[in-house]
């Protein structure tokens, strides 16, 4: 009952005393900000790591530097806010420290991954987007990218979010995210080409 | 081939899948562990601190000794007997058990 009470009244504490109250150094209300958050840092995590061990590696470490890092959250913006661009940036980490698979041919494949690609030549409009193929093939592209491309084309183009949100996310100028995006764009039309090239060459 | 079209289909199919956000068990309870077993980040600066306070007493205290042993012995000469040079009483020390096995007959 008493813990009821004491979990009852950490969750009516409002996130700024929460925060005040993990820097005069009470850990334990880090918690509820951990659970009320994570379901956002996971998804985020999900769109860069395809292992369920990779994401969970980087959703803890992005609540580590959070709490590291809490002295310079100031309040002027939202915490969740604050904390999507620590997750965001430990995503990028993430990609520039795990670059495997990039230089690899597109020879293997699999057989519902080759009947997608055959269906959109012959009829593209019989090529559904939400066909399991077509996300495995995606994810494939999208793991050969360069990790700016990636990080860039997946915000902008499969998260939809403005070329000033991504400056705010990544750290980035706004001219710099444009010029990113451009040669991201680029980056995923020559791997796509090398894809149609190595199954129809 | 239309290489835009696919590309766009592909950014579609991204679209279409967004990634789950369900967070295994447990998992803030792992957080919150893994954060009270760390060192305590304001323990470790104080334990920097004084380390760094006591460096600089060392050195002190070795600039002190060093300023002292170089100029004990300028001034040494103009008081000095023949008994209160060190280094001398130093070798007559050691050398006394010679010099009387040589005196013994």
């Amino acid at each position: 009952m008493e813990k009821y009470l004491a979990d009852s009244r950490t969750m009516e504490r409002t996130e700024a005393e929460l925060i005040a109250a993990v820097l005069k150094g009470d850990s334990a209300s880090f918690e509820p900000l951990v659970q009320k958050y994570s379901p956002r840092v996971f998804a985020t995590a999900r769109r860069y790591a395809r292992r369920e061990s990779e994401v969970e590696d980087i959703a803890q470490e992005v609540w580590l530097k959070a709490f590291d890092k809490l002295k310079s959250f100031r309040g002027e913006a939202p915490f969740e806010h604050w904390l999507m661009r620590m997750t965001v940036r430990t995503c990028y980490d993430f990609l520039r420290g795990h670059q495997r698979n990039r230089e690899s041919s597109f020879s293997d494949l699999s057989e519902p991954e080759s009947d997608w690609l055959d269906r959109f030549v012959t009829a593209p409009e019989t090529a559904g987007e939400n066909a399991d193929a077509a996300k495995m093939l995606v994810g494939r592209v999208l793991e050969r990218l360069s990790p700016q491309a990636r990080l860039v084309i997946t915000l902008l183009e499969i998260e939809d979010r403005s070329v000033k949100e991504i400056s705010a996310l990544t750290g980035w100028s706004v001219p710099l995210v444009k010029v990113r995006a451009f040669r991201a764009r680029a980056e995923m039309r020559k791997i796509v080409s090398k894809m149609a090239k190595d199954k129809y060459l | 081939m239309n290489l835009a079209e696919l590309q766009k289909k592909l950014i579609a199919a991204a679209r279409a899948n967004a990634p789950g956000d369900h967070v295994p068990y447990a998992f803030e309870k792992r957080v919150t562990a893994l954060l009270a077993s760390r060192v305590s980040p304001q323990n470790l600066d104080g334990w920097v601190r004084g380390l760094w306070r006591a460096a600089v007493s060392c050195v002190a205290v070795a600039l002190l000794c060093g300023a002292w042993s170089l100029l004990t012995p300028a001034i040494a000469p103009a008081n000095a007997t023949a008994s209160t040079d060190l280094s001398q009483d130093l070798e007559n020390t050691l050398l006394a058990s010679a010099d009387q096995g040589d005196q013994a007959p």
